[in-house]
């Protein structure tokens, strides 16, 4: 394992092994979900705020399953529009589970689900006003994402490719601009669809990668929720160990001299 | 009786009931829901001794699976 112990993922002060966050929805039932978490060793999980279903308030909750004292929960804004949906939703995520710790996002668009980074910026605000600390989900631009720190963001997590879509990291340049001059965590925030597209964003340097239907949807969810654990953990520890110059012609691995 | 909306629903409950009450009728456990009053949020500490008022807006929420 990478320098083990001392590679600690830190955020807003709190220290955590892995650097595997991971969605909860999208799973057949709470079942799966919380298999699927275990198996991927994530320490902090993403959950989202709803109306409660009051004709029939004895369902099975998510908390029933993953126990908010053993994962983080990371309430996240997902389906808010508007900075204003955004704060509204977090301000009750907070009380309804005491966490200052969140994931903001704020869609501009139902078919890309691409980040509105006007309403985010104006929302990182008012949460960071009213003390929240704050991941952010944004697009790959890093003058957006240098503003967005400055703001005091804890963690900024710009898409490798759109929510949903599973078409890995496709824009390694930019996350790398973002990975270079930020001071704080830089986490990929959807586009993963398989282990070796997470690999790619820890190779590329990320603290961290954020995914949820690349489990969910996958086949078999806690086979590939496996599979991204070790994909993150191969991907950092690459980054450590330094990859190859890339080479436009072959090199022999065996040594000439000798030859029969 | 009076009528509140609650969860865009429109419903009739007893007159001078508090946010208690009303999660204890509901079966909803106070640690694990939040609830906002005509878009300001209610704290936990202040359940027992808000009560409802008739034309109230109130929003009951929790924590559900979701990603990104």
């Amino acid at each position: 394992m990478i320098k083990d112990m001392n590679d600690k993922f830190t955020i807003a002060g709190a220290d955590f092994c892995s650097r595997l966050i991971v969605g909860t929805g999208k799973y057949r039932d709470f079942e799966q979900t919380a298999r699927a978490v275990e198996a991927s060793g994530a320490e902090i999980v993403t959950v989202a705020l709803r109306r409660v279903n009051v004709t029939d308030p004895g369902q099975p909750m998510l908390m029933d399953y993953l126990d908010p004292k053993k994962y983080t929960y990371l309430p996240n804004t997902a389906g808010c529009f508007s900075a204003d949906e955004a704060v509204r939703t977090l301000r009750l995520a907070r009380e309804a589970g005491g966490w200052k710790l969140v994931k903001l996002e704020v869609l501009g668009d139902q078919k890309t689900l691409y980040p509105n980074m006007v309403e985010t910026l104006q929302a990182t605000e008012t949460l960071i006003g009213d003390g929240f600390e704050v991941m952010v989900y944004c697009s790959d631009d890093p003058i957006m994402a240098r503003r967005l720190e400055d703001l005091g963001c804890c963690a900024i997590m710009p898409l490798g490719g759109p929510i949903g879509s599973g078409l890995g990291i496709q824009n390694p340049v930019q996350i790398r601009l973002i990975i270079e001059q930020a001071n704080v965590p830089v986490l990929v925030d959807a586009g993963v669809g398989t282990a070796s597209d997470a690999a790619v964003a820890m190779e590329l340097g990320c603290d961290g990668v954020l995914m949820n239907t690349a489990i969910a949807e996958a086949k078999d969810p806690i086979a590939m929720a496996r599979a991204m654990k070790l994909a993150v953990q191969a991907g950092r520890t690459a980054y450590f160990a330094g990859r190859m110059p890339k080479k436009l012609y072959a090199d022999p691995s065996s040594p000439l001299g000798g030859l029969i | 009786m009076i009528e509140i909306t609650l969860n865009g629903d429109r419903r009739e409950i007893a007159a001078d009931q508090t946010v208690t009450d009303l999660l204890q009728d509901l079966k909803l456990d106070p640690a694990r829901v939040a609830v906002e009053r005509n878009l300001e949020i209610i704290p936990k500490t202040t359940y027992q001794n808000v009560k409802l008022l008739s034309g109230d807006r109130l929003e009951i929420v929790y924590f559900i699976g979701g990603g990104s």
